[in-house]
């Protein structure tokens, strides 16, 4: 039957049903945020952000051992502070901000790794750059759908402010004093979701479900609404189907979702409705006004 | 009770604005009374797009101050350069007209009925009739200068800031925008007007302020705009010393 090969698995296994919810709760939460990533031109920001969040897991890691709750918080103070720095370097200096995110993204990589090495073994670094979706235990269900409650409420409180502050920002600052809420809560907004995709797909991963569902929409989208519920969808549903193809291809689980996206939007690159490259070719008669 | 101020309008008094320590703006002191139409001219670099981002609240004085008489900061609409937005934003002409709404409706407020006349009306004006729905990127550098009109005609506020309003665009929409600028003027609100065009200053506009990041004359245009002063803020504003001496005015 048809529906065995789609639902049986997560039927029949917890751990299946847990990293599905798991999953949606990222992806309700997360595509949101990376779609105005994508609009505000910060995607590889977000790279090197996850990047910066990594040596404070791994401090975390290194005095605590594999704690949920102190990696979750190490993880947040580290990202914060690389977020608030970052902001302050791109606003009171005049060094180019890709140049100092670069800075930022080798240091902590650097360091994360070190720190990891010095006690951890190659498992340990594993699962933190590449997360273990599969092993998600109630506390850390949890802790994803408790983020994922905060960053939607987040976004809804400052989602006027910060649509004006990425189309007319002068705008914005000349009527309100909210531009500054909007920016650095957009910071946060970005680290929050940054740590619980760690927690499910690892630091390399968890941008990836940020951006690529984005990426995809982009493609087919002309509104934002319509942007963002499409991201969403294509985010839940390529963790479905990557969750399902890992399970009956014996296939790593974080990656299995990703290239899965991936696909999805490499095939919107070429055959996506807004300005995908093979859109073009197909004869449609203009209007007549 | 006669009013402490003998004119309302924008006072700036000893105004010093800085980049980096370099001033964009140097011990300026002028007024903008009420209902004037004023254009600030200069060569590049003179601190024109500085002195109004001041005036907006965009920037926080070195020295000095602006102070409003007769009006908050909530009665100015800004009209910034098209460069600072981003036109490939995926908004609604609707949606960036009703930002103009912001200082009644805030973060969080829906929009009324009215609004969405005053927005339908606001876009007649310019003529950019059933574009509501167009998303802004579509818009061409000349209806996005009118989008930006209709904005202003939504916020109403008695001070209107515009900077560079007339850069490329074409002559017919500039001439349209030009008559609307005259019909606020009617209307008596208080209008300042960044240009390089000297020429359209002396004809359209009845004031103007001639800066060289100090202040080199302002007044009638026609006195202000004369053949020596405006070569006197050329040659003010091309003398950019790196290694300037301390500015020691007012300092006893």
């Amino acid at each position: 039957m048809i529906i065995d090969i789609l639902w049986g698995p997560f039927l029949e296994f917890g751990f299946m049903r847990r990293a599905l919810v798991g999953c949606i709760a990222i992806s309700v939460s997360a595509t949101p945020v990376g779609m105005f990533m994508i609009l505000r031109r910060m995607s590889l920001t977000g790279d090197a952000m996850a990047h910066a969040i990594l040596p404070g897991t791994a401090i975390a890691y290194l005095f605590t051992g594999l704690s949920l709750g102190a990696m979750t918080l190490g993880g947040l103070v580290a990202g914060l502070v690389v977020a608030m720095a970052a902001g302050l370097v791109a606003r009171r200096t005049q060094l180019r901000e890709d140049t100092s995110l670069a800075a930022f993204y080798l240091i902590s990589l650097a360091l994360g790794v070190m720190l990891l090495s010095v006690r951890g073994n190659n498992i340990d670094l594993f699962h933190v750059l590449f997360g273990n979706i599969l092993a998600l235990n109630n506390p850390s269900l949890f802790l994803l759908a408790s983020i994922a409650s905060v960053s939607i409420l987040l976004l809804a409180i400052i989602l006027r402010s910060l649509i004006l502050e990425c189309v007319d920002p002068a705008f914005l600052r000349s009527v309100s004093r909210t531009s500054p809420i909007a920016h650095y809560g957009f910071l946060v907004l970005m680290v929050i979701n940054l740590v619980a995709g760690f927690h499910a797909l690892g630091t390399l991963m968890a941008v990836g479900i940020m951006i690529l569902p984005g990426a995809a929409a982009k493609f087919w989208a002309r509104s934002l609404q319509g942007m963002l519920g499409l991201g969403v969808l294509l985010s839940i549903s390529g963790s479905y189907l990557g969750l399902l193809l890992s399970y009956y291809y014996d296939l790593p689980a974080g990656p299995a979702i990703i290239l899965f996206l991936g696909t999805v939007y490499v095939m919107s690159v070429f055959f996506g409705s807004e300005s995908g490259l093979l859109s073009r070719r197909i004869y449609r008669r203009h209007l007549a006004g | 009770m006669k009013s402490v101020f003998t004119t309302t309008g924008i006072a700036i008094s000893n105004l010093t604005v800085t980049y980096d320590r370099h001033p964009a703006v140097h011990h300026l002191s002028a007024v903008l009374k009420t209902g004037s139409l004023t254009a600030l001219i200069g060569p590049n670099g003179a601190g024109k797009t500085t002195l109004l981002e001041t005036i907006a609240g965009l920037r926080t004085p070195n020295e000095g101050c602006i102070s409003l008489q007769g009006f908050c900061t909530d009665d100015i609409g800004y009209l910034p350069q098209q460069s600072q937005i981003d036109r490939s934003f995926p908004m609604t002409v609707r949606d960036l007209v009703a930002s103009g709404f912001w200082q009644s409706l805030g973060p969080f407020a829906q929009m009324t009925k009215a609004y969405q006349q005053t927005i339908t009306a606001a876009l007649a004006q310019v003529g950019l009739d059933g574009f509501e729905k167009r998303m802004i990127n579509s818009l061409s550098g000349g209806q996005f200068q009118r989008l930006l009109f209709a904005r202003l005609i939504a916020q109403d506020s008695p001070v209107l800031l515009l900077d560079e309003p007339f850069n490329a665009i074409d002559a017919k929409t500039a001439a349209e925008l030009l008559l609307l600028i005259d019909h606020w003027h009617d209307e008596k609100r208080t209008i300042v007007i960044v240009t390089h065009d000297v020429e359209l200053a002396r004809q359209r506009f009845p004031n103007s302020m001639l800066l060289a990041r100090e202040l080199i004359a302002s007044g009638h245009s026609r006195e202000v705009l004369t053949t020596e002063n405006l070569e006197r803020a050329k040659q003010m504003c091309e003398s950019f010393d790196e290694h300037s001496a301390l500015c020691l005015r007012g300092v006893a």
